[in-house]
C-alpha cells in the first residue's frame, strides 16, 4: 500500500513537471519564433510586448467601458433567460402531457446553433446592446427551462405522495418538497444558462457590433495592433473564466445547502 | 388523448407557433423586419435560383464535411497518445479540459488573419471546436477499458496492437460515436461563426447581404435551410451512435 501511494505521488509531481514544462516551452518557443525566426508579426507579435500591453489594458483601464457593457448586457440577457425559463419550466413539469409534448421540442431547438439566428436578432433588434441581450437571452433560456422541466418533473412520486398524506399544503409541498429535490438540477442548468448566454453575447459582439468585449478584439484585429489585441484576448478569456467559476463555485455551494 | 399521443399535440405546437408568427407579420409588424412563413416557404424555389446560394450551400457543406473529418482524426489521434499512457493523461488531460473551456470566439480574428477569408479559416475554426469534445470523450473511453482484460489479454500473449485492436477499440466504440455527435454540434457551431464573421463566397454572405438590403423573406429561407441542414447532420450522426453501440446490450 505504501509503495502504491508513494508511486502515486511520484507520478503526480512528474506531471505537474511536464506541465510546467510543456508550458514554458510553448511561451518559450513563441518568443524564439517572433525573434529569431522571423514569423510574421502580424500573426504572432513578441509575447515581451503583448505582456506590456496586458499591463497597459489593465492601468490604463481603458477596458471599463467595454467591460460595463457586456456585463450589463450579460445581466439582462441571464435575467430574461431565469425568469422565462424556470416559470415555464416549471409551469410545464406540473403535467405529464405537457412534458411529453415540449421536452422534446426543446431539446430538438437546443441541438440547432442558435448563434445561425443572429443575422435575423441583428435585423430586428440593430447592431446595439439590444440584439445581444436577446441572443444571449435566447441561448441560454434553453439549458435553463430543460433542466427546470428535469428537475420538478422527476421528484420521486413517492415523497410527494407522503408529504400529501402528512396534509402538506400546495405552498409546504413546494417549499419543503418539490424545490429541494429540483434545486441541484436547476442549478445546473443556471451555470449552463449563464456560460452559454456569456458566449453567445461575446460571440455576436465579435460577429456585428458596436461596442463591448468582443467588439473591442475586432478592432484592434482591423488596426493590426497585433500586441495589443493579443493582450486584449488574455484579458478577455481570464474574465470568462472568472465568471465561469464563479458560477461554478455558486453552484457547488447552493448544492451543499 | 393528449397523453397517448403526445406528437400530435407537439406538432400542434409547432402549427401554433407558425401561426402567430403568420398573423404578427401580416398584421403587426413592418414588412421590411419579418416576412410572413407562406411567403418564405412559397419563396424557397426564388432562393435557390439566386445566383451564388447554391453554391454557397455547397460550399458550406463541404467545410463543414472537411472540418468534421480533420476534427475526428485529430481528436482520435490525440485522444490515443493521451489516454493510452497514464502519465501523459495526468499531464495533459488537465490542459486539453483547459483549452475546451475557453471561449474560442475571442481568437476568431486571428484565425481569419492566419488563414485568410476563404474556406481555410471556416475549417480551421470548426476543427478546434469540434476536437477537444471528440479527445476527451476518447480518453475517457479508452479509461473505462477494465484493467483485468488488459492484463489477462497481454498473460495469453497479445501483442500491443492486438490489444488495442481487440480490447480497447471495442471498447471505445460507444463513447467515441458520443464524442463524434458532440464534435459535430463543434464544427457545426465553428464553421457558421466564422462564416458569419466573415465571408467571401459563403453563407456567410448572402445572410449580411440579405441583412443590409432589408430582405426577411430571403434571409429567413436561407437561415431556415440551414437549421434544417444542422438538424439533418446532428440526426445522421446520432443514429450512427445508436447503431454501433448495440453490440453491448
Amino acid at each position: 500500500m505504501a509503495g502504491q501511494a508513494r508511486r502515486h505521488n511520484r507520478m503526480a509531481w512528474a506531471s505537474r513537471l511536464i506541465q510546467a514544462g510543456f508550458v514554458i516551452g510553448l511561451v518559450l518557443l513563441w518568443y524564439i519564433a517572433s525573434t529569431r525566426w522571423g514569423v510574421n508579426r502580424l500573426l504572432l507579435p513578441n509575447p515581451l510586448a503583448v505582456y506590456d500591453n496586458l499591463l497597459d489594458i489593465l492601468w490604463s483601464g481603458e477596458f471599463i467601458d467595454d467591460l460595463a457593457t457586456t456585463l450589463g448586457e450579460l445581466v439582462a440577457a441571464f435575467s430574461i433567460a431565469v425568469a422565462t425559463g424556470i416559470t415555464l419550466g416549471y409551469l410545464i413539469s406540473r403535467s405529464r402531457a405537457m412534458m411529453a409534448v415540449f421536452e422534446p421540442l426543446f431539446a430538438a431547438v437546443y441541438a440547432i446553433p442558435i448563434i445561425l439566428f443572429l443575422p435575423l436578432f441583428v435585423l430586428f433588434f440593430g447592431l446595439g446592446p439590444a440584439s445581444k441581450i436577446a441572443i444571449g437571452a435566447t441561448i441560454g433560456f434553453f439549458p435553463i427551462v430543460i433542466n427546470t422541466i428535469a428537475g420538478f418533473g422527476h421528484v420521486e412520486p413517492l415523497y410527494v405522495t407522503a408529504a400529501r398524506a402528512m396534509g402538506a399544503s400546495d405552498y409546504h409541498l413546494f417549499r419543503h418538497v418539490l424545490a429541494p429535490a429540483a434545486l441541484p438540477v436547476i442549478l445546473t442548468g443556471l451555470r449552463m444558462g449563464f456560460t452559454t448566454a456569456l458566449l453567445s453575447i461575446i460571440g455576436s459582439e465579435t460577429l456585428a457590433s458596436l461596442a463591448g468585449l468582443g467588439h473591442h478584439i475586432v478592432q484592434l484585429a482591423e488596426a493590426m495592433e497585433m500586441a495589443r489585441m493579443f493582450a486584449y484576448i488574455v484579458f478577455v478569456i481570464a474574465i470568462a473564466a472568472t465568471l465561469n467559476a464563479v458560477v461554478s463555485a455558486l453552484e457547488a455551494r447552493g448544492r451543499r445547502n | 388523448m393528449v397523453g397517448r399521443r403526445p406528437w400530435v399535440a407537439r406538432v400542434a405546437v409547432i402549427a401554433v407557433m407558425f401561426g402567430l408568427w403568420e398573423i404578427a407579420a401580416r398584421f403587426l409588424v413592418d414588412p421590411l423586419f419579418l416576412s410572413p412563413p407562406s411567403i418564405v416557404i412559397a419563396s424557397l424555389g426564388d432562393l435557390f435560383d439566386t445566383p451564388g446560394i447554391p453554391a454557397a450551400l455547397a460550399l458550406t457543406l463541404f467545410e463543414l464535411a472537411v472540418a468534421f473529418a480533420l476534427a475526428v482524426a485529430i481528436g482520435l489521434a490525440l485522444g490515443l497518445v493521451i489516454g493510452l499512457q497514464p502519465l501523459v493523461r495526468k499531464s495533459f488531460f488537465p490542459i486539453v479540459l483547459l483549452l475546451y473551456g475557453m471561449p474560442q470566439i475571442t481568437i476568431l480574428p486571428l484565425f481569419i488573419l492566419a488563414f485568410g477569408i476563404g474556406a481555410a479559416s471556416k475549417i480551421a475554426f470548426g476543427v478546434t471546436h469540434g476536437v477537444f469534445p471528440v479527445i476527451v470523450t476518447v480518453v475517457a473511453g479508452v479509461q473505462n477499458v477494465k484493467p483485468i482484460l488488459l492484463v489477462s489479454a497481454r498473460s495469453m500473449g497479445a501483442s500491443r496492437w492486438q490489444v488495442f485492436r481487440h480490447v480497447i477499440f471495442p471498447h471505445m466504440v460507444p463513447s467515441f460515436f458520443a464524442g463524434m455527435r458532440l464534435g459535430m454540434s463543434g464544427v457545426l457551431l465553428g464553421v457558421l461563426l466564422a462564416e458569419l464573421y466573415v465571408s467571401i463566397a459563403g453563407i456567410g454572405y448572402f445572410t449580411t447581404l440579405f441583412t443590409q438590403s432589408f430582405e426577411p423573406t430571403r434571409l429567413f429561407g436561407l437561415v431556415g435551410l440551414l437549421a434544417a441542414m444542422a438538424i439533418v447532420l446532428n440526426a445522421m450522426v446520432r443514429r450512427a451512435e445508436v447503431e454501433f453501440a448495440k453490440w453491448r446490450t
